[in-house]
């Protein structure tokens, strides 16, 4: 089977790579600018499905608990850093902490011993915090770029233009590009930057809560920050804003002091595509297969949506049967059976996005 | 139902649309609230991108009626500014006024909201102002043109309920006919109830449900709270006293003890 990906964003090389593993013969069509105009080129990269659930659907949860080990296997040995996440919250605002612990699950609470024990930078700091253990990060940019180079390795071209009309499948991740294109997709504007400090030391995301500016800070290594993210309802990719660069720099000042002192050495925004539950969605039309709305969770949801994409290219038997599927409200039509989004949602059958 | 610039409200629950889930879980919460009025707030940068603000759509899919905020503006000319471009985004001449005094207590900046007020009156808005519970920045805004008040009873999104009631009643006794709105600081139903029994008019509220862990059954329960306590302020409530009181006559019955 010849498979075209239009896309070579997180989305466009997972289902690359899971299609290769099957056979298939892949070629990548790009954006001219490359990895510039992906959203998960300036995503955090964390694979934490149990704080994602504070205000994620539990899909989210179910189809993300997976992606550590799925990175782990596509990626070079200590490229995934399974080493837990660590959630805080300025005294004041503690009240924070315990609302996003009844939101979530597959954490502890610890005190200021172990907090000090896990992040000797955050030492005296902070009185209590919710560790999550079995969450994990990658560096994004590096998980890209090394995907990428494997599946060269492995024969599949990337270009800017492709024939289409050579191929048997067209398996669409052209991500925020949608907009307009499909239905119901939006843009959610994320604006961050990176820092670059000698003087605190991380070894795993730690996200900060604040009533108005929730902020998460993950380590790159080498003295390097990434500090995230904005929620903007805009598909507008401009340059950061002056409230936004403060909010954030005022965010990380506040999670350790010797920030102030770090080189602001980038700033980015990218433009989250969405859907109205904010989850995505795999459209099956004739011989295209779409896979989009994966919001701020690119990295970790991206595994689960290229096997399934790779099993509908695989296997018809997969959109024949769709999963159990609650009949929409007012009535009992079934879903015609070649959109068979499989990542749906028992509470908002309604908003199931199909293409133009 | 009372009238907003003339115009009939069918709910007394007016609902912020602001960091929900998703827009998914806000319709939902819209929906099952009752509510026929949103507020949306309105960034500057928010009217920019390609698709003109994919998520205002989704704001007027919802089909009630809009109530642009200035939210988050420090500044009568930013205020201003954005009521403008509000207008145009939603066309409607209501806005919501806020003109916030400290980016960390988010207390109005009243002598700004008056001003601001006056402006935008004086271009046609119909200003709804976040105000404080003081009664003479009330004069003030009413002197501005204002002809709705959104009196505090908190902080913003401090979920503490009311504060200080004897204001809130003072408020409503000097201000009989002018609709009375509490905007900011209700936390759960029985804060609502309790504004709404001092005979306030509606209620406004956003982070109460969007952080609730069930936004839309919660947007349910304050919807029927706010008509509760709107029932109650009509009905005649006891007044709390020291010695308890039998609810059946002990007139003739004998007294052993």
């Amino acid at each position: 089977m010849r498979v075209l990906i239009r896309g070579a964003g997180v989305a466009g090389l997972t289902a690359a790579r899971a299609l290769v593993a099957r056979g298939a013969e892949v070629d990548v069509s790009e954006h001219a600018s490359g990895f510039a105009g992906a959203a998960s080129w300036y995503a955090g990269g964390m694979l934490a499905p149990w704080c994602e659930r504070e205000s994620a659907e539990e899909a989210v949860l179910i189809r993300g608990t997976g992606a550590a080990d799925w990175w782990e296997a596509a990626l070079p040995a200590g490229s995934v850093h399974r080493n837990g996440t660590l959630v805080v919250a300025p005294p004041r605002d503690s009240a924070e902490l315990r609302r996003f612990a009844s939101r979530t699950s597959g954490f502890r609470w610890i005190g200021a011993e172990e907090i000090e024990a896990l992040e000797p930078a955050l030492a005296g700091r902070f009185r209590e915090a919710l560790f999550f253990p079995e969450e994990a990060h990658l560096d994004p940019r590096l998980a890209l770029s090394t995907l990428r180079q494997g599946l060269e390795a492995q024969g599949v071209v990337f270009s800017g233009v492709m024939d289409e009309g050579r191929f048997d499948l067209t398996v669409d991740c052209t991500g925020a590009a949608g907009i307009g294109e499909i239905k119901g997709l939006r843009g959610v504007r994320g604006e961050m930057l990176y820092l670059h400090t000698g003087e605190v030391t991380l070894s795993r995301p730690v996200r900060l809560l604040h009533p108005r500016i929730p902020l998460y800070i993950v380590p790159r290594g080498g003295g390097l920050f990434m500090c995230g993210a904005t929620m903007i309802e805009s598909d507008d990719a401009g340059p950061i804003t002056a409230r936004s660069l403060m909010e954030l720099l005022n965010a990380a000042y506040a999670l350790h002091p010797s920030f102030a002192e770090a080189r602001l050495v980038e700033t980015g925004t990218g433009v989250r595509p969405a859907f109205a539950d904010n989850l995505p969605r795999v459209i099956r039309r004739e011989n295209t297969i779409a896979v989009n709305g994966l919001y701020r969770h690119g990295f970790l949801l991206s595994p689960a949506l290229a096997e399934e994409v790779a099993a509908l290219a695989f296997d018809d038997r997969l959109y024949e049967s769709p999963l159990p599927n609650p009949s929409p409200p007012g009535g009992g039509a079934k879903q015609p059976l070649r959109s068979s989004a499989t990542f749906r949602l028992a509470s908002d059958e309604k908003a199931h996005g199909e293409a133009k | 139902m009372p009238q907003f610039y003339g115009t009939e409200i069918r709910s007394r629950l007016l609902l912020g649309t602001a960091r929900y889930p998703s827009p998914a879980v806000l319709a939902e919460a819209v929906r099952r609230s009752g509510t026929d009025i949103v507020t949306v707030s309105l960034r500057r940068e928010t009217a920019g991108g390609r698709q003109g603000g994919a998520f205002f759509e989704l704001i007027r899919e919802l089909g009630v009626r809009v109530l642009p905020n200035t939210a988050g503006c420090h500044s009568v000319s930013e205020a201003v500014l954005t009521a403008k471009m509000a207008r145009e985004v939603f066309a409607t001449d209501w806005i919501k006024l806020e003109v916030i005094g400290h980016h960390d207590t988010l207390q109005p900046d009243v002598f700004g909201l008056v001003e601001a007020a006056r402006i935008l009156t004086g271009e046609g808005f119909e200003v709804f102002p976040y105000t404080t519970d003081d009664l003479v920045v009330a004069e003030r805004l009413l002197e501005a043109g204002c002809k709705v008040l959104m009196p505090w009873c908190a902080p913003i999104g401090s979920a503490m309920g009311p504060q200080n009631p004897v204001a809130l009643r003072a408020m409503r006794a000097a201000f009989p006919d002018v609709p009375l709105i509490v905007d900011a600081g209700i936390g759960r139903p029985s804060h609502a109830a309790t504004v709404m029994e001092l005979g306030y008019d509606a209620v406004l509220l956003n982070t109460a449900v969007a952080g609730a862990a069930d936004p839309a059954a919660m947007a349910e329960a304050f919807a029927n709270a706010i008509e509760a306590g709107h029932l109650a302020s009509g009905a005649g409530m006891l007044e709390p006293r020291d010695m308890a009181v039998p609810s059946t006559p002990v007139i003739g019955k004998a007294v052993f003890s």
